[in-house]
């Protein structure tokens, strides 16, 4: 990949990914809004996309684990997590990098020119296993044992923590709809204060939804050291100058750990590596053509 | 048999149950549960529970 450009492509490519994953205009139309109840709505979309989101065109693998969870039956999500495992061997939280809309929302803010929040490491190493327990405990354990009195089952990741529904589908639908808004209440209120915090966070945190709550990242970090897109090292050309591990806002260390179940696939370290000692491969074949990359980074330094 | 030849042959194991998975969820049912939460306003996702 060229190093100048694949910043911009990253971010070419969410937004695409974004626009077309929720491309149903109908939705957003004030008055009639309504979400698309068309045949996609069978296949989820890798990242987290609430499928309440009035553009929503598919589902949202997150809510669709807890929703066969929940089914009557309580039966083994084959599908979804078939699903999961499929997208996890092939690309692994590469998703999270490039094909999640939250992901890119996070980065908007973080863009935002302010100071920025450093966790101190040991805080930041317990926090980041809270995004297990959200895979474990909220979506897989709760929604599985938990029933009311009428036999009901509730979606407890959705209903207790998921900003992203009310991003996506919460406050778009409540602007859109006067049938909702008196439906409003103390669950609405205690969402939108998580999304606050979710939102207010990622102006001084890199993607702080993704390094420490998000199941779905979680779930993909499990396939990190298996799947085919990788992240290699060539130990040879590595002065280990530091310059990556510096340079990469999920705090991994790419000359050390470059398929750490951390690591988003989002390429900066690449661009910051004097020796062009870090690559990209699928399959163990190197993505990408050193001599350019070379030749990128002449033309950068005016040579 | 070299580790590399080895990993592979279970990545594609791991694949064809994924897969197997996938078919097998969707023959029986489980696509269209999916589809009936998909394709109705979530109120626990929105908030209004
Ligand atoms: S961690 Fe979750 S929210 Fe973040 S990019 Fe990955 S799937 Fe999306
Ligand atoms: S190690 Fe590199 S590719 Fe991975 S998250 Fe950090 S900067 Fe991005």
């Amino acid at each position: 990949m060229d190093k100048k450009h694949g910043s911009k492509l990253r971010k070419i490519i969410q937004i695409c990914w974004g626009v077309l994953t929720n491309a149903y205009v109908k939705g957003f139309i004030a008055g009639s809004s309504t979400i698309y109840t068309g045949p996609l709505k069978h296949f989820c979309v890798p990242g987290m996309n609430c499928y309440s989101c009035p553009g929503a065109l598919g589902a949202c693998p997150i809510g669709a684990l807890q929703a066969v969870l929940n089914s009557r039956h309580r039966k083994f999500p084959f599908y979804v997590i078939g699903f999961l495992m499929t997208i996890g061997l092939f690309l692994g939280r590469f998703v999270c990098g490039w094909l999640c809309v939250f992901g890119l929302i996070q980065e908007l803010l973080y863009m935002i020119p302010t100071p920025k929040l450093k966790i101190p490491e040991r805080v930041d190493k317990v926090l980041r296993n809270m995004k297990y327990v959200m895979l474990l405990v909220m979506v897989i354990a709760l929604p599985l044992l938990y029933r009311n009195e009428y036999g009901a089952a509730k979606p407890f990741f959705c209903e207790f923590v998921c900003p992203v529904g009310t991003l996506e589908g919460g406050i778009p639908l409540v602007l859109l709809n006067d049938q909702l808004r008196p439906a409003l209440g103390s669950l609405f209120i205690f969402k939108t204060a998580i999304l606050t915090v979710c939102i207010l966070a990622s102006i001084f945190i890199y993607r702080p939804f993704c390094k420490y709550l998000c199941p779905l990242g979680a779930f993909y970090a499990l396939f990190q050291k298996v799947s085919l897109v990788k992240l290699d090292v060539d130990k040879s050309a590595c002065v280990n100058c530091g310059a990556c591990a510096r340079k990469c806002a999920m705090n991994v260390d790419p000359s050390k750990t470059p398929n750490s179940t951390e690591c988003i696939r989002c390429g900066e370290c690449l661009k910051s590596c004097p020796t062009n000692a870090l690559r990209f491969t699928c399959a163990g074949k190197k993505i990408g053509n050193k001599t350019n990359i070379g030749e990128t980074k002449n033309e950068e330094e005016g040579n | 048999m070299n580790q590399k030849i080895v990993s592979r042959i279970i990545w594609t194991a791991a694949l064809l149950l994924a897969l197997g998975m996938v078919v097998f969820g969707y023959v029986s049912g489980e696509a269209e549960t999916v589809f009936s939460k998909a394709v109705n306003i979530c109120m626990e996702c929105i908030g209004l529970g």
